[in-house]
Parts: structure tokens; sequence; C-alpha cells
């Protein structure tokens, strides 16, 4: 980690990080999208997950498609380099990108229609390569920029205005990125913060893709008391498989009270931190795939909205692991690393008939 | 019967997938080792197996190595295609062909070669009875040595080079090469007049195929990041890349500098390599049309947002799938207007193997100085076949990875920056990577308008000023891509523009010209979009530019026909797209269909009225002051081309 940065004219006592931060240097320019949208909630716990997690804005880079949630970049992390870049094609500016710097961490916005329709090849392959980032799916089941049509996850039988009723079926993107070994499959709702920023934190811990499929309520357009992704639906139907808790690394587990054994879990995290996963109802066991796979056909079969973290798979390399690349950043490497010494060519011209 | 020594045209029909290629790439070797030039191209059909292929060689003392329509000799090893090699023989050559392949043979014009292939290479107890039919294909080897001249020695050592040393291969090839050349001497009488004879004009040449080339060269271009999908005939270029790399970039701690990624389509491995050019990486993807137009859209937005990125176009022939085995210069106007909106590309038009090369790392530095997409059109032809090559050379020049901000440059600057702030006005800008610890270094970059800091804005005025300064920075890469080559006949009066891999055929076609014709030419090979000075110049000169190229449309025709419109009525499209490498036949007759001679003076020594404005109209381009298409006038030529 580089030296933290104290900002100029703050006062020694404020709430400054362990990264001599505030809250502040995380965020962004104000929002331009409409009151209530559940992006800017996100948004919200992003910028404080990245302030309680201690992590230098400069050491992170945001990546998104195109649409409202891909906009959403710029209101937060100012700091942090970014790269608005084309509907659909998220995953491959990331994973080209990241190679620049693999000490640095990225951290991607996509929507529902970015991800699940124009983006579902790139999708797939990102997850397959276990690219490390945190991939966010601002999940509302519309068209929010274009004003109003269906996504690939609207629930069939939905009624838009002047779109008529959805005649086919949803994606599931969690079960699309199980079906395609993604090794962090989480889901959540804008209306719960706390998970949000618990699980933000966990996927920053993980090293690989972590697949954040997060409702978020596009007030506009889908907001209606009994559509799938609105506030008072996922208020009603979910289901949270177990409470979330993030601890950094080194820090004392504290728990609130006398857990029984078996009613919590402990994910060991690739940078030493911790996830605790305290159970609600069953047991839930978040390293078994095809758990994974059933709770959410279950779900989609009775009408719940199931949260949590899904599924984790620690100790899988990443992309970058796997090619085995000098610890010098690539992007800082000189000329004498990259040009072949003089005397080479001539081995070359004698490797040509 | 009058020699001909060193100058005809070999083809060899097989069955695709069946060793073919060893014995014809030993044969094109062997010549090459004899000192004579030679090129040799594959004529394969779109199949793994099965389907006919052909091989087609020139060898010319004089050094014409373009193909030919024609030729003296012809080996047919398959019956599928054996009628039609039969009747491809000129009148007065040689047919060799497997003794196996009973089907009539009715000329009486030509020499009729039988050979007993299968009968030898079953009578060899080494050959084991799954390699027959590829060491079969070393009879014809044999046969053709023994009955033109080939040098053995020469065979021995491309089997040496192919084989990479392995003794027992080399023996098994050689040994049915022997065997062909022994059964030759013995039952075939010369009826024919071809001969090889060795020479020196291959002295100090190698050979090899351009996407080898192209990506060495890349690596000596310092290349950290290659992302690809396969497309024929780009595949063996990143290919080649995989086999280079870990030589050329070897470290004793084992560790890699570079990353090359198979991606899952076209869109993603353009994404892939922006992406990476983008945080500061020396990236490219190489592929043909068909991807090209998949990558249309992040061209556009490399263009727009400034990054650089480096990619191979190795040409065939379109529109749509076309024929994915044949070449052509199909894709310039494509690649110069790609993308939504007004944008510019710049393009590298490598004309040899050399050139490949040498673009290979060159067009790195044009990408990074002018932070933008750089396109290198190659074509089928000269990527995929062997070619005679002057010995790359080590880049002459450190590289240039254009302008960067560092932390120590932010701390000079005390922070103060913009990512698209003209400050050298040259229209290029400075950019700064991920990464950077420097609290000032980082910006959002994005498709959408912008202005000077990379913020969002729909301001028209920042916009208008955005889009102005991208196109003086297209202007000011001018100063950067390679200049054209010239090669002048004196007393020329009419003038040849021609690009990529048709300089074989042109420089034939000009020869022909002259001798049978009387018309001498001074001939450009253009080498990279935007036109050089150089360009300019050229076109002014004469009052006839016959523009050759492998397209239906005359495509370069087009583009400096936008470029110079004042010229336009003095360019003539010489343009032919069949799928086949430029012949000196076609180059010709395609100049004489458009040529004018010149109006000679009526017996009273008055001009007619004809002649007159003739005249004048060829007094005027020495005497008008021809400018640009701006409307300036053109600045006198300076700096030095790289």
């Amino acid at each position: 980690m580089t030296q933290p940065l104290p900002m100029a004219g703050t006062p020694a006592n404020a709430n400054v990080n362990l990264a001599g931060l505030v809250k502040n240097d995380y965020r962004g320019n104000p929002s331009t999208l409409c009151q209530g949208c559940g992006h800017n909630s996100i948004s919200n716990q992003i910028i404080s997950a990245m302030y309680e997690l201690n992590i230098v804005p400069e050491k992170v880079i945001k990546f998104s498609g195109i649409g409202c949630s891909s906009k959403s970049p710029t209101y937060f992390l100012n700091r942090s380099f970014g790269f608005n870049s084309l509907h659909g094609r998220m995953p491959s500016i990331a994973t080209g990108a990241l190679f620049g710097d693999v000490t640095l961490k990225g951290i991607g916005v996509s929507g529902d229609g970015d991800s699940a329709s124009i983006g579902m090849g790139q999708f797939k392959h990102i997850m397959r390569r276990n690219v490390d980032m945190v991939y966010i799916i601002e999940n509302n089941g519309v068209y929010g920029l274009t004003k109003g049509q269906f996504s690939a996850t609207a629930e069939k039988g939905l009624n838009l205005k002047k779109q008529g009723a959805n005649q086919y079926m949803p994606v599931d993107i969690c079960m699309e990125a199980l079906a395609s070994h993604a090794t962090f499959v989480a889901r959540s709702f804008a209306g719960n913060p706390k998970q949000v920023k618990e699980l933000i934190k966990a996927a920053m811990a993980h090293n690989g893709i972590a697949i954040l499929d997060i409702i978020s309520p596009c007030v506009t357009f889908n907001n209606q008391d009994n559509a799938y992704h609105s506030y008072a639906w996922g208020k009603d139907h979910e289901e949270p498989l177990h409470d979330i808790t993030y601890i950094a690394p080194r820090n004392e587990i504290i728990l609130e009270q006398e857990m029984q054994e078996g009613e919590i879990r402990e994910v060991a995290m690739h940078d030493g931190s911790v996830v605790i996963l305290k159970n609600l109802d069953k047991d839930y066991n978040p390293t078994d795939r095809f758990e994974a796979m059933h709770v959410l056909a279950e779900a989609q079969q009775n009408n719940w909205l199931v949260t949590g973290l899904l599924y984790i798979e620690t100790g899988k390399p990443s992309l970058a692991d796997t090619y085995n690349l000098v610890d010098t950043p690539l992007n800082r490497l000189e000329e004498v690393d990259l040009r072949p010494a003089p005397a080479m060519i001539d081995k070359v011209n004698a490797l040509m008939f | 019967m009058n020699k001909v020594v060193n100058d005809f045209s070999i083809i060899v029909g097989t069955k695709n997938g069946s060793g073919s290629s060893t014995a014809n790439n030993t044969i094109l070797r062997a010549i090459f080792k004899m000192g004579i030039p030679v090129s040799g191209k594959n004529l394969f059909p779109s199949n793994i197996q099965g389907l006919p292929t052909w091989y087609t060689i020139r060898v010319n003392k004089d050094g014409f190595i373009a193909r030919r329509e024609e030729q003296e000799i012809v080996i047919a090893m398959n019956p599928d295609s054996f009628a039609r090699d039969l009747a491809s023989v000129a009148p007065g050559g040689a047919f060799f062909y497997s003794d196996d392949i009973k089907q009539p043979i009715t000329r009486a014009d030509i020499a009729i070669y039988p050979m007993p292939v299968k009968q030898l290479v079953r009578s060899d107890p080494n050959v084991p009875s799954d390699y027959r039919d590829l060491v079969g294909n070393m009879v014809y080897v044999g046969v053709l040595a023994q009955m033109i001249g080939m040098d053995l020695a020469t065979i021995e050592a491309a089997l040496t080079f192919h084989f990479k040393g392995k003794q027992k291969p080399i023996d098994m090839n050689l040994n049915a090469v022997r065997a062909g050349a022994k059964g030759a001497k013995a039952n075939l009488e010369k009826k024919d007049a071809f001969y090889l004879e060795a020479m020196n004009k291959t002295e100090g040449l190698i050979m090899a195929d351009g996407n080898t080339a192209a990506a060495i060269g890349s690596i000596f271009g310092g290349v950290q990041f290659a992302a690809w999908y396969p497309i024929t005939p780009a595949s063996s270029l990143a290919e080649a890349l995989n086999d280079y790399l870990p030589t050329l970039r070897k470290r004793d701690d084992g560790k890699h500098t570079y990353a090359v990624l198979q991606a899952e389509d076209e869109l993603a491995a353009i994404g892939m390599a922006i992406g990476a050019g983008w945080s500061g990486l020396r990236s490219m993807t190489s592929t043909s049309g068909p991807g090209l137009s998949l990558m249309t859209e992040f061209a556009g937005l490399a263009y727009y947002a400034e990054v650089p990125v480096v990619v191979w176009d190795v040409q065939r022939i379109g529109p749509s799938t076309g024929l994915p085995t044949r070449t052509a210069q199909g894709d310039l106007t494509f690649t110069n207007f790609m993308g939504h909106g007004d944008s510019e590309a710049i393009i590298l038009l490598p004309g040899d193997v050399s050139e490949c090369f040498e673009f290979g790392w060159k067009a790195f530095d044009v990408a990074e100085r002018v932070q933008t997409p750089v396109f290198v059109l190659s074509d089928l032809d000269m990527g995929m076949n062997q070619w005679m090559s002057k010995p790359f050379e080590y880049p002459n020049v450190p590289m240039d990875r254009g302008k960067i901000l560092w932390e120590k440059d932010l701390e000079e600057l005390k922070g103060n920056w913009g990512r698209y702030f003209d400050k050298d006005e040259d229209g290029i800008t400075y950019r700064t990577f991920p990464g950077n610890s420097h609290p000032m270094s980082s910006y959002f970059t994005r498709g959408t308008g912008h202005d000077e800091n990379a913020r969002y804005t729909e301001d028209s005025n920042m916009w208008l000023k955005n889009m102005d300064r991208l196109r003086k920075k297209y202007k000011s890469a001018r100063k950067y891509v390679p200049a054209p080559i010239l090669k002048s006949t004196p007393g020329a009066t009419v003038g040849i523009i021609g690009y990529g891999s048709t300089e074989a055929a042109i420089l034939e076609a000009m020869q022909q010209l002259e001798t049978q014709h009387g018309i001498k030419a001074d001939f450009l090979r253009v080498r990279a979009l935007p036109f050089t000075d150089e360009v300019t110049e050229f076109i002014n000169k004469y009052d006839q530019v016959f523009v050759v190229e492998m397209n239906r449309d005359g495509q370069m025709n087009q583009i400096l026909t936008i470029e110079y419109p004042q010229r336009a009525p003095h360019f003539k499209s010489v343009a032919y797209g069949d799928g086949m490498p430029a012949s000196a036949k076609w180059v010709r007759e395609g100049i004489l269909a458009k040529y004018v001679a010149p109006v000679k003076s009526n017996g009273n020594g008055k001009s007619s009225l004809k002649a007159k404005s003739v005249a004048v109209k060829m007094v005027t381009p020495a005497r008008e002051k021809i400018t640009s298409k701006t409307g300036k006038p053109l600045a006198k030529k300076t700096s030095k081309k790289k």
C-alpha cells in the first residue's frame, strides 16, 4: 500500500481511516440519476465500504458499460481511474486494462441490459477467466436510460407502460454466474444497504471475480408494488440466507452473542479477512454450487427474493495469477525489459530459412 | 531444343491435407538455396482435408516473382483435379503425374512424365503405412529434381530445416526423394526445355512468411498484450507470437512481461486490446475482414477517447465470408472510414515480408505517439506464403512511448494538467495510467462528449473544439508514418500508384510496358495513410496516374480522389479482385486499357486544336500550385521519415 495522504485542513481527530483519508476522499460527483434510484443507494454503499476498508482510491480502477447504472462510477471514487466503455463490453475492457497493473483492483458497475442482454457473451467469459474484479449488476428489469423497455431479467408477465406484457422467461443472473463457474456469487437488494455494504467488502477481499447481482429498483419505470424489481416487492419477499459481517484482516472477531455451533460459518478470504455468515432460517452452505443453484430455482418457483452470499470458492487462481507476471507493474516496464537485445536479431534471422 | 533456364512456373495439384505442403515448401526452399529468385503461393481451399489444392511456384532469373496465369510445368497428384491440371499445362510444357491415376491423356503438345509414386513408396520398408501418402509427395520432388536439375544438397538442407534437424524424418523423406530421382533417371527421357541452374541472386536473403515477420516485429516493438480470435488468414500471426515470445522475452526468473489471450470473439479481442492500451501497455490484435467489421464500434471508441492500439488486418477477399482462403486489398476504404460519425484512421501498408517485420514495431511507436488506433493492412498472399526477404533489421530508433505523465511529472506540474488539453498545440495531449499514485493523476475515460479534463459535457462548443483537435492530430500524424517508396524510370511519362504486395506484379508490368509498348512509368508504392507530401508531389507530376490494386471498386483510387479532387480526372483505376494474387499480365492489360497516348502535332508543324488543348492541360500541372484538400498551399517537405 502507498503512503497515506492526509488531506490539507483535516482535523487530527476527524473521521480519518487507516489510509489517512476521510469519507469525502471516496466520493464522486453529485448523482444525476433520479431521486430514489436504487443505483444511488449502491453508490453510497460503495463509498462507505471503500472508506471502511481503508482502500487507497488510486489502487482501484472503475469500469462500466452503458446505461443508467453505468453512469454511476462518476458518482463515487473520483480519485480512481475510470473507463465507461461500450454497451455490453465492460468485461473485455476490464480484462485488458487490469493487466496494466495487476496490483490494482477492478470494480465494475453494469446493468441487467448491459450484462444479460447485449453483454451476455462477454459476461459469461469473464467469469470463466476469473478476472480479479468486483462485478456489480444493478438489476432493475428495465432499460432506464432509453426510457423503459423490458430487459432480459424482467419477469414473465410484467406490464410496462407502452410495452405491454413481457412474454419471455427472465434471465437469472446468479444462475448464469454459477453455470459459468464464477467463484463468488451474491444477490442483494438496494433496500438492504447494510447487506450490500458487507457484500461489497467481501467482494473486494476476494481474489477472482465477485458477481453481485443487486436488485436496484427503477423508481421511474419499474417500481409498481407487484413488480419483482420494486422496493415494495423486494421488502415483502426478501429471504436473506444469512446475516453477513465482514471482518478486516487481523481484526478480532467480536460476535454480538454466544453462537451455537452450526449457527455461523466463517469464510476465510484470500487476504486474511473473514466473512461471518450467521444463518437465519436453515444452515446454508455457500461452498456448494449445486445447493446454490437449487436455492435459486426454489426461489424462482416460490416467488421469493433470496439474498446473501450464494456461492464462494476461494483458492482458485485469478486470470493474472495464471500468467506468472513480473512484480513490476507491466505499464511501468522500460524498453530494456520489453525490446529484445540487438544480438537477438541475428538469432531470429538464423531461425528463418 | 533450346534450353529455357530459370524462367518458368510450376504448379502442383494435390489433395488438401495430404502433406504436400512439406514437399512444396521443400521445392521452394531448394530453388532458393540454389540462388535462384523464386516465389511460392498456396492456392488452397477452405477445407481441412480432401478438396483439391494447388501450389504455384515462379522461377525467374531477373527476380520477377509475381504469379503468372500460365505454367509450363504441372505436377498432378490428385485424380479429382487431373483433367483440369492436364489442360492447364502451357504448350511445350511438362506434365508429371502419379501413375496410379488412370485418366486419359489427350495432349500431344507437351512432355508427359508418369511417376510410379505409390510403387516406390510401398517398396521402402522404412515407411510406415500411415506415412505413405506424406512421403509419396517426396517422390515428385525427386522426379522433378532429376528432370529439371534441382540440387539434391539443397533439398536436403530444406528438409533439415523443416524437420528441425531430426534425422529420422529427414532420412525417410530424403530416401523418397532419392528413389524418385533414381527412378526418373532410369526411366524418363527429358523432352521439355525447362531447367534450373544455380545462380547467386539470393545471397544474404532469408525466407519467411509475413505473419511470422509481423509477430516477430511486434515482439521487437515491445508488445505487452495481445488478444485475438482465430480467423483465416490471420491466426498464424497470433500463434507466432505464442511461438516466439517465450524465446525472445525470456528472463532468468522465468516470469513474463507480456500476456497473450485468445478471446471469445473479435469484439472481446479488440476490447481487451483497447483496455490494455488504455492502461499503458503496447497492445495489439490481429484479424481479417469479417473480424474487423466486428471491431468497428470499439475502433470508434479508441479514436474518440484517444487510446492507442495496433490492429493487423490480414486481408482476404470479401464482402461477407467471401473466399476465406483468397487474397485481396479490399478493406482499405472500410478501415479508412471505420465507425459512425466523423473519424479517421492511421493505416500502414507493408509491401513485403521485411516491412511486415518493420511495421510490426513501428506501428506501436505511431499508435502511442499519436494516441490512436493504427491499422496495419497486410494480405493473405503476403501473410501466409514463404517469401524471399531482406533479413530483419533491428529497430533503428528507441521505442517512442509518446506523451506520458508519471508521478514525478505531475509533481513538476503541481498536478496541473488535463487529459485532453492541447498543451503543445499539435493536437496530441498527455495521458496517465492507472496505478499512478499521484492524487491528480486519475481521469474518467468515456466515449461521450468530454471537456479538456475528461469530464462529461454536452456543451456544443467543447464538442467542436475536441473534434477539431482530433482532426489536427490526424494531420500531424503525417510526421510519424512511413513515407512511400519511389521507383523511377528515366523519361517516365506516366505514374503508377500501388500498395502492399502488388509490387512484384507492377515492376514486371512496368518492364513489359517499356520494352513492348514504349511506355515508361514511375511507380510510387504508398505505405501509409494519411498521405505524406511525397504522394502529393507524385500525383501532381503526371497526366495519367494509374492506381493499381486488388479489389473491385478501386478503393485507393477513391481515397486519392477525395484527398486530391482537382487531380481526379488524371487518376485511372486499375482494379481487379478475383481473389488471386496480382499478375503482371492483369496490371499491364489494365493499364493499357486506360492508357491514352500523347497526341502528336500534324505534318505542317502547327498543332491541331486538339493537340493544343491537350498541351495546355499538360502544362498546367507544372505551373499550377496544387494544394492539398484543405486548400492551403503545401508546406515544404521537412522532417525525417522514420
